[in-house]
């Protein structure tokens, strides 16, 4: 089934579903999106009206406008802290807080920190923030890390020159733990508790320092990352392993802006670049135990690092790290129906997803092909 | 100069040029910097105006609705670019025909939004300058579809008056709600529009919804019903040309004449006498002129008017006889004294199949190039331009492209569209794009990232070195070498990375320890970009073995390092003070050869022209480092000598 296609007169960065509350099992209805490279730039939440139960299954409704606000700069990032409380992160230098009404008729600026991230005589683009509520960590071009808290008006800590270049995104590990990539291709550990101001731990590629801009982690095992660069490449790291990332896979033909694991069925990968594509790759996992043995075994035998992982559990051991990236193992998808401009940003909560592009246009699929939960 | 077409209407500059004072001007690319001047180039200065006006043509780029229409249009555009040639010719007209349709649906998508827009705008002027957009658009639209029939769909005689059919009732909607008002009513036949709507029905062409409307009046009426009956039969009995179908257009004329002999016969018998307007409609179905043009409030413009006229003289018409009708039509419906509007000057270089004089006028009439710069695209892909070579050099469709997307250029945000429209001009595409990259503000890296994939993608290594040269310089000013060194690995600029390895080597002079650790720790094969670049590479190694205390790597690379004529002159001092611990060393580091070779350096260093600025302060320190320097080194050979003499029994 083809996305629906809704030209918003503007150029999206960001596109982020609005979190639906844990339990009820909803698909996602509001999204936002965040704009870019025009003289006035917006924040907007769009909805997509009511669910095709009671009107003809075939009749595809095209997102509508509920609110916007006006932001200072480009939106380079945007992240939901809750249900109603929304992060951006601008290419002044501001991270800010905005706050959506009950009933999503306005939105309005809860609290700004302006210029958290700055060079001494000049604004500096903060690039990616993260959230895990109440905490959010702010990276930007300057090198700074910074972590905030979200009702605290001034900032928790800052970690000073963590990077001699620019981090281009940020996740969280754990609790306190993050992980940033940088324009010379390093993932970097920090570790907020500890005082020190340098990295826990530095990985990188061999070979030619590729900048990485995305990275995400998967949502049950909290040692597997996933980062895109700007070869296109997608490699799968695990973070307890060390140097080498455990898959290289040729993904896109240009930079990858953004990867995304599925937060509930983490065997499917979401990517996007700026070559107009929008990949869905899918792990067949082989759920019958007899056939993971087989090829399980046999597979982390020819995995990268050559060593089996000590301690861990067989039944679970991530398809992800099978370090065998043949077609048998690892299909994707082409999730647009032709080459577009460049696919910002992507996101994908249930069985929705919603992408922005540089040819001003939001791309919404309500119904995930060939996913299964 | 060439003659101007039309003459040129004044723009008025708000607040510029009062008292007299001149105005100079300079071109853009899309728009005009005007400003006030004193003229001569001396004189006395005088107070005027410290306002520079930006004066621009085009005020569509700026509408957030249209900005739809060029990005759905610009995915059409492509789209059609990549239409393969050795397609056969059949199928490709289809293609081209859809192609049009899509366009032409996207103009009145955005039609639409900015009616509903005008309609719910507060604001006047507003509301006013959405109803222009509109107007525009209608007219737009209106000619492509015309091209599309005559140009694009090419239809022979016999369909072509039925795509002109469409092409009139497309246009002319009122009629639908109209009707839909009247049969709603609760006694259509007595409601006032009846007689027009049936009427307006006729003269489009549409003979079922006539009848349709018709037979509402006929059941009222028992004692007229045998008249009413009669039209009904004569309208039903209409031949209309089935193009799909077997008949040919000769047994079409044939039957056509035998229908129209028939109402000719009945408005000799004056069947219809009983009622004028029964009258009214069979004269209308004899054709006869003055009828038609009396209907003038109903049928609203010549085209119709044309379109009707030929429904009823000549439903055979054949492509390239249109335009003697045309020109009569307009002259018949407009009347002496009005002059024609540009629209329908158009409209008739179209019917006149002159393809060049509607690009030529809607060139001129409308103040953007989107539309004649799509239509003329689509219609060479139909190879329906000739070639035909414009004075300053590539042909129309290309000199068209090309000004539209210069125009898109202008724009802050739809520079990245115009980039593909550059892509398909083959002959001057390339040098405007390299020329208008350059010049896009880079507030951002990550807009500079897309940027230079444009350029990298296309091979413009020249564009690809200067916007890193930019984006590396912006980085060093604000003390991010790490950034500053990766723009210049992207852009194998060995010149620049050299830079910011001194910039590294001024710091460890001035602080005595290296910033920035991460990067030089990684550097990787990006070190072999430039000497320096190794050197410092090279030379934080040395500092990393020593600090892992594996002095005998240490001294061979630091060794290496001078041998090799990789460090730079002015650091050889700083190399050798560096050696210094290793030969105060206890046990023997450096061997005999080794120690030889140091001592020639440092020698070379000293036999080097003294620089006289230095000042006695500075001349005495050197002196004491190379005093030193010259003790530590003979006691080296010494032990060295020593050690190597001796025999291990």
């Amino acid at each position: 089934m083809d996305p629906t296609a809704k030209y918003i007169s503007q150029k999206i960065s960001r596109t982020r579903w609005r979190p639906v509350p844990a339990g009820l099992l909803q698909q996602p209805e509001v999204f936002a999106a965040g704009s870019w490279d025009n003289e006035s730039n917006r924040v907007s939440i769009w909805s997509l009206g009511d669910d095709d139960s009671d009107t003809d299954g075939e009749f595809d409704e095209e997102p509508r406008l509920l609110c916007d606000s006006e932001h200072d700069g480009d939106v380079t990032d945007l992240q939901f802290l809750d249900g109603d409380r929304l992060v951006s992160a601008s290419s002044s230098g501001a991270v800010a807080i905005l706050k959506l009404q009950p009933d999503c008729q306005a939105l309005s600026l809860a609290h700004v920190w302006e210029r958290a991230h700055r060079y001494s005589c000049d604004n500096a683009p903060c690039t990616a923030v993260v959230c895990r509520s109440p905490e959010l960590v702010s990276v930007g071009e300057d090198g700074r890390v910074i972590l905030y808290k979200a009702d605290q008006t001034e900032v928790v800590r800052v970690i000073e020159n963590a990077d001699s270049s620019t981090i281009h995104a940020v996740t969280f590990l754990r609790t306190t733990e993050v992980l940033t990539v940088n324009s010379i291709g390093q993932l970097k550990m920090w570790d907020f508790r500890q005082q020190s101001d340098s990295p826990a731990q530095i990985l990188s590629l061999t070979g030619d320092r590729v900048p990485l801009h995305c990275v995400d982690k998967h949502p049950n095992q909290q040692h597997i990352v996933a980062t895109g660069g700007q070869d296109g490449m997608l490699c799968i790291w695990d973070v307890r392993q060390g140097n080498t990332p455990f898959s290289l896979i040729e993904a896109h033909s240009a930079e990858m802006w953004e990867v995304h694991f599925h937060p509930s069925n983490p065997n499917h990968l979401f990517t996007c670049s700026e070559d107009g594509s929008l990949l869905h790759w899918e792990t067949t996992s082989g759920s019958d135990m007899s056939t993971l043995l087989q090829r399980g075994w046999n597979s982390r035998v020819v995995s990268h690092s050559g060593v089996p992982l000590a301690g861990e559990d067989d039944s679970v051991v991530s398809s992800w790290l099978a370090g065998d990236s043949s077609k048998n193992r690892l299909e994707a998808t082409h999730m647009l129906p032709s080459q577009t401009l460049s696919v910002n940003s992507l996101d994908v909560l249930e069985q929705c997803l919603v992408c922005g592009t540089d040819g001003e246009a939001v791309y919404v699929h309500r119904q995930l092909p060939n996913f299964s939960i | 100069m060439e003659e101007v077409d039309v003459e040129p209407s004044p723009m008025l500059i708000p607040s510029a040029g009062f008292h007299q004072r001149h105005l100079g001007f300079e071109w853009g690319p899309g728009d005009l910097l005007v400003y006030e001047t004193n003229y001569k180039l001396q004189g006395p200065r005088s107070a005027g105006s410290p306002l520079v006006h930006v004066v621009r043509k085009d005020e569509d780029i700026c509408s957030p609705i249209l900005r739809k229409l060029f990005n759905e249009s610009h995915l059409i555009f492509v789209g059609l670019q990549k239409i393969k040639e050795d397609v056969p010719s059949k199928n490709k007209k289809s293609q081209f025909v859809s192609i049009s349709k899509n366009y032409r649906s996207v103009i009145r998508a955005c039609m639409e939004e900015l009616q509903q827009n005008a309609v719910s705008a507060q604001d006047g002027s507003l509301a006013s300058q959405y109803g222009d957009q509109v107007s525009i658009l209608l007219a737009i639209e209106l000619i492509w579809n015309l091209c599309e029939v005559l140009f694009i769909d090419a239809a022979p005689a016999g369909s072509l008056l039925l795509h002109l059919l469409d092409w009139v009732r497309l246009h002319k909607s009122d009629v639908d709600a109209r009707a839909r008002e009247v049969l709603q009513s609760e006694s259509p036949a007595q409601h006032q529009s009846y007689w027009d709507v049936v009427i307006s029905l006729v003269l489009q062409g549409r003979m079922d919804e006539a009848r349709q409307v018709l037979s509402k009046q006929a059941s009222l009426r028992a004692e007229s019903s045998s008249v009413f009956k009669r039209m009904d039969v004569l309208l039903q009995t209409m031949p209309i040309f089935n193009p799909t179908g077997t008949q040919t257009l000769t047994e079409f004329d044939v039957k056509w004449r035998h229908w129209h002999e028939e109402c000719d016969r009945c408005l000799q018998d004056n069947t219809f006498a009983s009622n004028r307007h029964l009258e009214t409609i069979v004269k209308i179905l004899v054709g006869d002129e003055d009828t038609i043009l009396e209907q003038k409030e109903l049928l609203s413009t010549w085209y119709h008017f044309l379109v009707t006229r030929l429904l009823f003289t000549h439903p055979t018409i054949k492509p390239p006889d249109l335009h003697y009708y045309a020109q009569s039509s307009m002259n018949m419906f407009l009347g002496p004294r009005a002059p024609p509007e540009p629209l329908d000057i158009i409209l008739l270089s179209a019917f006149e199949f002159d393809l060049h004089q509607v690009i030529k006028d809607c060139s001129i009439a409308l103040n953007n190039w989107w539309f004649v710069a799509h239509l003329t695209d689509l219609l060479d892909h139909c190879k329906l331009l000739q070639s035909h070579n414009l004075h300053f050099g590539s042909n129309l469709r290309e000199f068209l492209v090309l000004e539209y997307a210069s125009g898109l250029f202008t724009h802050h945000s739809l520079w990245q569209l115009a980039v593909d429209y550059f892509d398909h001009c083959p002959e001057f595409g390339r040098v405007y794009l390299e020329l208008q990259i350059e010049r896009i503000p880079l507030d951002t890296e990550r807009k500079a990232i897309k940027v230079l994939r444009i350029c990298e993608d296309r091979q413009m290594s020249e564009q690809v070195r200067s916007i890193c040269k930019i984006m590396a310089k912006r980085a060093l000013r604000n003390n991010r070498l790490g950034s500053a060194l990766s723009w210049s690995i992207r852009a194998k600029d060995a010149a620049f990375a050299t830079l910011i390895s001194e910039r590294f080597l001024q710091d460890y002079c001035n602080k005595g320890s290296f910033t920035d650790l991460d990067l030089l720790d990684n550097l990787g094969p990006a070190m072999l970009l430039s000497d320096r670049l190794t050197f410092l590479g090279k030379y934080r190694e040395f500092h990393r073995l020593y600090g892992e205390n594996r002095f005998s790597e240490a001294a061979k690379l630091l060794l290496s390092l001078m041998t090799a004529k990789i460090a730079p002159r002015g650091l050889w001092m700083t190399l050798l003070t560096d050696a210094l611990p290793l030969l105060e060393q206890k046990e023997v580091i450096f061997s005999v050869d080794q120690t030889y070779e140091l001592m020639s350096c440092l020698e070379e260093l000293n036999t080097g022209t003294k620089d006289s600025n230095t000042t006695d302060q500075d001349e005495d320190i050197e002196s004491t480092k190379t005093e030193l320097l010259r003790l530590a080194l003979a006691r080296n050979l010494a032990m060295a000598i020593v050690k190597e003499g001796t025999i291990e029994t």
